[in-house]
C-alpha cells in the first residue's frame, strides 16, 4: 500500500534526524566544541524530548489534556534512583542501569494505570485540572518519605530521619525533602539518545497499528468509536499508561544524571508539566517530529543566547511567537507548504485537491 | 424466526415519555423503514437498539439472543451496526483508516505484535487493507482512500459511514436518515446503493428517513411513529395511504 509506505518513510526520516543529531553532537563534544554549560544540558535535553513525545501521545493522539506529566517522571526518577542506591556495588553498572530503567518505567506505568482508571472518565478541562492535582500530590508525597537501611533491614517513616531509628551501620536512602543523595551517574548523552530512539519507535509503531487507529478514532468521535465495537476504556488506559511509562524512562535518565535528586517544584512541579506541554503545543499537537524539534530548540536556546545577557528572554519570546505563527496560523500553514514544496523541488505535482 | 424482535420497548427521560410500547419484527434480509414527524422518537429507538440509551422497559432480541441493556460495544459485537443522523466520521483519519477502524474486531493482532512489527502485523495489516479497499470499491470510494475523511464531499461522507458500519460485519444495519441533505440525484444514487448492499451483503436494513420517495421506493415494510407511539405498521404502500398517517404528516 502506498499509504503505508509513505508513513513508514516519514517515520524513518524522523529516526534518521535523531541519529544524525546524536552523531553530530557527539562529534562536536568530543572535539571540545561544546561548552560545559551546554554539555551539562545534553542529558536533560534527551529527557525533555522523551517527555515531549510521550505527552504528545496523550494530548495529540488520544486527544486528552494532561497536566500531570512531571508527576510520572517523578515516580520513574525516584523509583529507579532508590533501586540504584540500594543495589550500588552489587552488580555491574550497565546491568544496574538497565534494571533501573525497567523499574522506573514499570513504576510510572503502574501509576499511569492507577491514576488513569478514575481520571480518564473525565474530559477536557476537568481532566486537565485533576491530572495537574495528581502531579502535585505525587511530588508532595515523595517529599515526606524517609527510608533508611541498616543491619536489621529497611526502615520507613513519614516524620523525619531521626524517627527511622537507624543503628550505627545505618544510612538514610530517601531523606524527605532532601531527596536521594549519591545516585550513581549512569546517564550519558548517547544512552539518552538511544532511549529517545526506542521511545520514538514505540510511539510511532503504536500510532500506525490497530491499537493506534482505535486510540485516534476515540479522539475523533467517541460515540462512533463505541458503535463500531472499540473498547474505549481499554485503549484510553493503554495510551495513558504507555505515555506514563515513557515519562518514567525520562525520569530515570534525569535522576541518574544528578548526584542529588530532590522532588522540588522546579524539576517535578507543574512548571515542568507546563513546559512539556509547551513543547507539544509549539511542535504541533499530534506531530511527533515537531515535539522533538520544539523541545530541542527551547531547551538549548536560553543557553546559546546567554552571551546576550538581558536580551536573552526577549529573543526566547520572539522565537516562541514565531514558532506559534509558523505552526498554527493559516498564513503560517501556507508558508510551511511553500517551504515543503521548495524542499521537494518541482518534480512532484501538488497533492490532489478533492472536488 | 425474525432477526430483530422488539417487544413493548419504552423509555422515559424524567417526566417525558419519549418512546412507548414500541414493537417491531424484522425478518432476515428485509429492508424496513421507520418514519414519522420530527420528534416522534425515531432516533431514540435507534439509540435504544444500539445501547446508547438503556430502555426503561421492554425486550430487544437479535437472532434469538436477548441484547436488552447490553453495552454499545457488546451490541455491535452481537451484530448491530449503525450510521448517524449528523455524520460521525473519524475526521482526521484517512478514508481507508476509517474503514480499517471498522475492521478492528474482525482482524486482530496484539498490541505487542504491532509495537515490535512482528510478521503477523504485516500479514494482518495487508489483509485489512485488501478487505477495506474491497469495501471502498463497492461504494466507489477507492480512489479517495488516502484523503482525510473530512475532505470528502457530503454525499461520499455518508457512503463512507455506511462502509465503516459494514466493515464490522453486522447482521442488522441501522441507517439514520441516510438521504438527509442530499439532492434528488444523490438520493437516487443512494437508493441504488442501499438496494445493492441489501442484495450483495444479504443485509437486513432498518432505516429512518423523511424522503418519502426513498421510503416508498425501497422499503418493503414501514412503521410510522407519532409522539413516541406506533401509529401504523405494515406494508409500505398501504401504510403511506392510510388517512391517519397523512393527517400526522400534513395535519387535518
Amino acid at each position: 500500500m502506498r499509504h503505508l509506505q509513505k508513513t513508514t518513510k516519514s517515520n524513518f526520516i524522523t529516526y534518521g534526524i535523531v541519529i544524525l543529531t546524536a552523531v553530530i553532537i557527539q562529534i562536536l563534544s568530543s572535539a571540545g566544541a561544546v561548552s560545559s554549560l551546554i554539555g551539562g544540558l545534553l542529558v536533560p535535553l534527551c529527557a525533555y524530548m522523551i517527555l515531549a513525545i510521550s505527552l504528545n501521545l496523550v494530548v495529540g493522539i488520544l486527544g486528552d489534556l494532561s497536566l500531570g506529566h512531571a508527576g510520572f517522571m517523578c515516580v520513574g526518577a525516584f523509583a529507579s534512583a532508590f533501586f540504584s542506591k540500594m543495589t550500588a556495588g552489587t552488580m555491574p553498572d550497565g546491568l544496574r542501569f538497565f534494571f533501573a530503567l525497567l523499574i522506573g518505567a514499570a513504576a510510572a506505568g503502574l501509576f499511569g494505570i492507577l491514576i488513569g482508571i478514575p481520571v480518564l472518565r473525565l474530559r477536557g478541562d476537568y481532566l486537565a485540572i485533576v491530572t495537574l492535582a495528581f502531579g502535585e500530590i505525587i511530588k508532595n508525597v515523595i517529599n515526606v518519605f524517609f527510608i533508611g537501611r541498616d543491619s536489621s533491614g529497611l526502615h520507613f517513616s513519614m516524620k523525619d530521619s531521626v524517627a527511622l531509628n537507624l543503628d550505627s551501620t545505618g544510612e538514610v536512602i530517601v531523606n524527605g525533602p532532601q531527596g536521594i543523595n549519591g545516585t550513581p551517574k549512569d546517564s550519558t548523552f548517547l544512552i539518552g539518545m538511544f532511549l529517545l530512539l526506542i521511545a520514538l519507535i514505540i510511539i510511532l509503531n503504536l500510532i500506525n497499528s490497530r491499537a493506534g487507529r482505535a486510540i485516534m478514532s476515540i479522539r475523533d468521535d467517541r460515540i462512533a468509536a463505541e458503535s463500531i465495537g472499540i473498547n474505549i476504556t481499554k485503549f484510553k488506559l493503554m495510551a495513558f499508561s504507555i505515555s506514563a511509562a515513557l515519562a518514567g524512562v525520562a525520569g530515570v535518565l534525569y535522576a541518574h544524571n544528578l548526584s542529588s535528586l530532590v522532588a522540588s517544584p522546579k524539576s517535578f512541579g507543574y512548571n515542568m508539566s507546563i513546559m512539556i506541554l509547551v513543547f507539544v503545543v509549539l511542535g504541533g499537537i499530534g506531530n511527533i517530529r515537531g515535539s522533538l524539534i520544539a523541545a530541542f530548540i527551547l531547551t538549548l536556546l536560553p543557553e546559546m543566547l546567554r552571551g546576550l545577557s538581558n536580551y536573552r528572554m526577549l529573543i526566547y519570546a520572539i522565537v516562541l511567537i514565531l514558532m506559534m505563527i509558523f505552526n498554527w496560523s493559516k498564513g503560517g500553514g501556507r508558508l510551511k507548504e511553500m517551504v515543503a514544496e521548495r524542499l521537494r523541488g518541482l518534480r512532484k505535482p501538488r497533492t490532489k485537491e478533492v472536488k | 424466526m425474525a432477526l430483530l424482535e422488539v417487544k413493548n420497548l419504552g423509555i422515559s427521560f424524567g417526566g417525558l415519555r419519549a418512546v412507548n410500547a414500541f414493537e417491531v419484527k424484522i425478518e432476515k434480509g428485509q429492508l424496513y423503514g421507520l418514519i414519522g414527524p420530527n420528534g416522534a422518537g425515531k432516533t431514540t429507538i435507534f439509540n435504544l437498539l444500539t445501547g446508547v440509551y438503556k430502555p426503561t422497559e421492554g425486550i430487544i432480541k437479535l437472532d434469538g439472543a436477548d441484547i436488552t441493556r447490553k453495552k454499545a460495544i457488546e451490541i455491535n459485537k452481537a451484530g448491530i451496526a449503525r450510521t448517524f443522523q449528523n455524520i460521525r466520521l473519524f475526521k482526521n483519519l484517512s478514508v481507508l483508516d476509517n474503514v480499517k477502524a471498522g475492521l478492528h474486531n474482525n482482524y486482530s493482532y496484539s498490541t505487542i505484535e504491532g509495537l515490535l512489527r512482528l510478521p503477523r502485523y504485516f500479514k494482518v495489516e495487508k489483509e485489512m487493507n485488501e478487505k477495506a479497499m474491497e469495501l471502498l470499491k463497492v461504494f466507489d470510494l477507492d480512489k479517495e482512500a488516502e484523503y482525510k475523511a473530512s475532505n470528502l464531499p457530503y454525499g461520499k461522507q455518508r457512503k463512507l459511514e455506511i462502509a465503516r458500519a459494514l466493515a464490522t460485519e453486522p447482521k442488522l444495519l441501522l441507517l439514520d436518515e441516510p438521504a438527509a441533505g442530499m439532492n434528488p440525484n444523490e438520493t437516487e444514487e443512494l437508493m441504488q446503493t442501499i438496494k445493492f448492499v441489501q442484495k450483495e451483503f444479504e443485509m437486513t436494513i432498518l432505516l429512518i428517513e423523511h424522503d418519502m420517495k426513498l421510503v416508498s421506493g425501497i422499503c418493503e415494510e414501514v412503521t410510522v411513529l407519532n409522539f413516541g407511539e406506533i401509529l401504523c405498521q405494515g406494508e409500505t404502500k398501504a401504510v403511506l395511504n392510510d388517512p391517519q398517517v397523512i393527517t400526522a404528516y400534513l395535519g387535518e
